[in-house]
């Protein structure tokens, strides 16, 4: 028993990480449920590599890596709704233009300063074993924020999912709504990058998510099961890169992944388990 | 004089600056219901979704309990021609239909016994009790079709904004429809459906002919004419039963309006 929580127990630097890969695994199975729900993984996706830009920058200038990331997420989604409000195009067009628009700008930045070579990889894949307790405030703080929004606004939420226009007549706002969503979104990235990086912080969005998604039937209960998977997914992610001396941030990711494929088919030899009125 | 529920003004609809129907005039009050009827892409559902608020009008007024469509006055229930069937989760249909009541119970309040009894009420109107356990993905277009009208009936709404609500139903199920329309104004609702089932437009109290032209307008006896109805779709077999029917508008039937045809306004 003890080699499975050993690493935990005598050090502090894998507490933290393990603290913070589950405050990660609630915001992500949080919001990736909406995005999974909304059809919008492709806008995370963008998100989540538009807050690279942002992080070097502040990098550069000597600021809070959090507030440059916050900026690049801005910029993200300001562009894309720029784009598709002024041109014919769909959003996936301008959606792709911008993430590789911002990966390369972040790339640019941070390879104008040789001292930032490491930098780069640690923005990129993350570097939970070196998390602080700082980051670890905000996670939790964004972790409560976005359960606390997907709480209230589940119902306008939902409708927005199934039709946005029957939400509309309902009478929700569908403008500031979709701006609320955008916004937890953008925050779930920006404190998540630190553990698993901006390259693979949608991996922590989709899997989970995308896994609770085969297996339950209710919105709420697909949040659940997806934080249950995220934190596992960090647990046994971190437990894998102190044995066999892996990246942690992409075990983390790799784990939750692999969750994923295995109920895929583990489903296809138990057809029983699909959609069938018993409800979860 | 009480406030119409739905008021045109001269009303123009349709998308930007591009109107597809122009010249509706209208007044309809409480308790009363206007059938839109013309064929595919004759502007019904542009008139819908402009009282909706979901399009603004091209020109002209439009009122809906007095004020701007899309400020909420007064709840408003809105089926729209066709539905996401891709919705990610195999949600029930019972739940579907209690999403009607959400409206009424603000962000977070639960939904209680009122809710419940006015969900059953419009799920057992629409004949469909028995499906309320099985997932919308798995029911056929016709039942899926009801679930939503339930979800419409289930708001108890002061103004009903139905797009094509008899598509997919069969026979037994249009005659539950045209049941609970008659209940619906009974409570003192008003109802604008959008049609091209002649049939059920002879049950309104108002009649709104297009044709991307406002063709006729008035109480079904004034408007559906043959001459107008042919107007509005080409072709009008007229029966010994004295109703009239329409076969289904295609462009093959054109040349029925002859190069000397009158418009009927």
């Amino acid at each position: 028993m003890g080699v499975l929580t050993d690493p935990f127990v005598q050090n502090a630097f894998m507490q933290r990480a393990l603290i913070a890969g589950i405050l990660v695994a609630i915001a992500t199975g949080v919001v990736g449920t909406l995005m999974v729900l909304r059809g919008m993984a492709f806008l995370g996706d963008a998100l989540a590599h538009g807050v690279l830009p942002g992080i070097a920058a502040a990098l550069l200038i000597g600021i809070p890596s959090f507030l440059g990331a916050l900026v690049g997420a801005a910029v993200m989604i300001g562009g894309v709704s720029a784009v598709t409000r002024r041109t014919r195009l769909s959003s996936d067009v301008a959606i792709g233009l911008l993430f590789v628009g911002m990966l390369a700008l972040g790339v640019v930045i941070v390879s104008r300063s040789s001292e930032f070579a490491g930098s780069l990889t640690d923005i990129l894949f993350g570097e939970v074993l070196g998390v602080g307790w700082m980051a670890i405030l905000w996670q939790a703080v964004v972790a409560v924020v976005v359960v606390v929004l997907a709480y209230v606004l589940q119902r306008p939420f939902l409708l927005m999912a199934m039709d946005p226009d029957q939400a509309r007549v309902a009478g929700y706002r569908v403008g500031v709504l979709e701006a609320v969503l955008l916004s937890m979104i953008a925050l779930t990235v920006v404190v998540s990058f630190s553990v698993v990086g901006t390259l693979l912080v949608f991996g922590m969005l989709l899997a989970p998510a995308g896994t609770a998604a085969l297996l339950v039937r209710r919105v709420g209960a697909m949040m659940i099961i997806a934080v249950l998977i995220g934190a596992f997914s960090a647990y046994a992610g971190l437990l894998l890169s102190w044995y066999l001396d892996f990246a942690a941030g992409a075990s983390i990711v790799l784990v939750s992944i692999g969750i994923f494929f295995v109920v895929l088919v583990a489903q296809a030899f138990v057809p029983s388990r699909q959609p069938h009125p018993e409800h979860a | 004089m009480t406030t119409p529920a739905v008021r045109c003004d001269d009303l123009a609809v349709g998308y930007g600056r591009h109107a597809v129907v122009t010249g509706v005039d209208l007044v309809l009050l409480p308790g009363q219901w206007l059938a839109v009827v013309g064929t595919n892409g004759s502007g019904k559902s542009t008139f819908l979704r402009t009282v909706a608020g979901l399009l603004p009008a091209v020109r002209g007024g439009v009122s809906v309990f007095g004020g701007d469509p899309g400020v909420r006055g007064a709840s408003i229930a809105y089926l729209a021609q066709s539905h996401s069937a891709g919705f990610l989760l195999p949600l029930r249909s019972r739940d579907v239909v209690r999403m009607g009541r959400w409206p009424l119970r603000g962000l977070v309040g639960r939904l209680g016994p009122d809710d419940d009894a006015a969900v059953d009420a419009a799920m057992d109107a629409l004949g469909i009790s028995d499906l309320a356990e099985q997932p919308l993905g798995a029911l056929s277009g016709g039942q899926c079709q009801r679930v939503h009208l339930a979800q419409a009936l289930a708001r108890a709404a002061d103004l009903l904004l139905l797009d094509e609500p008899t598509s997919g139903l069969d026979a037994a199920s249009r005659e539950r429809y045209l049941s609970v329309m008659d209940s619906e104004r009974a409570r003192g609702a008003c109802v604008v459906s959008a049609t091209h089932d002649v049939r059920e437009a002879a049950r309104a109290d108002l009649v709104l002919l297009v044709a991307e032209r406002v063709i006729a307008c008035g109480p079904p006896g004034d408007v559906l004419t043959p001459r107008a109805l042919a107007d509005a779709f080409g072709v009008v077999l007229s029966g010994d039963t004295g109703g009239l029917a329409v076969l289904d508008p295609h462009h093959e039937h054109d040349h029925d309006h002859g190069p000397g045809h009158s418009h009927t306004h």
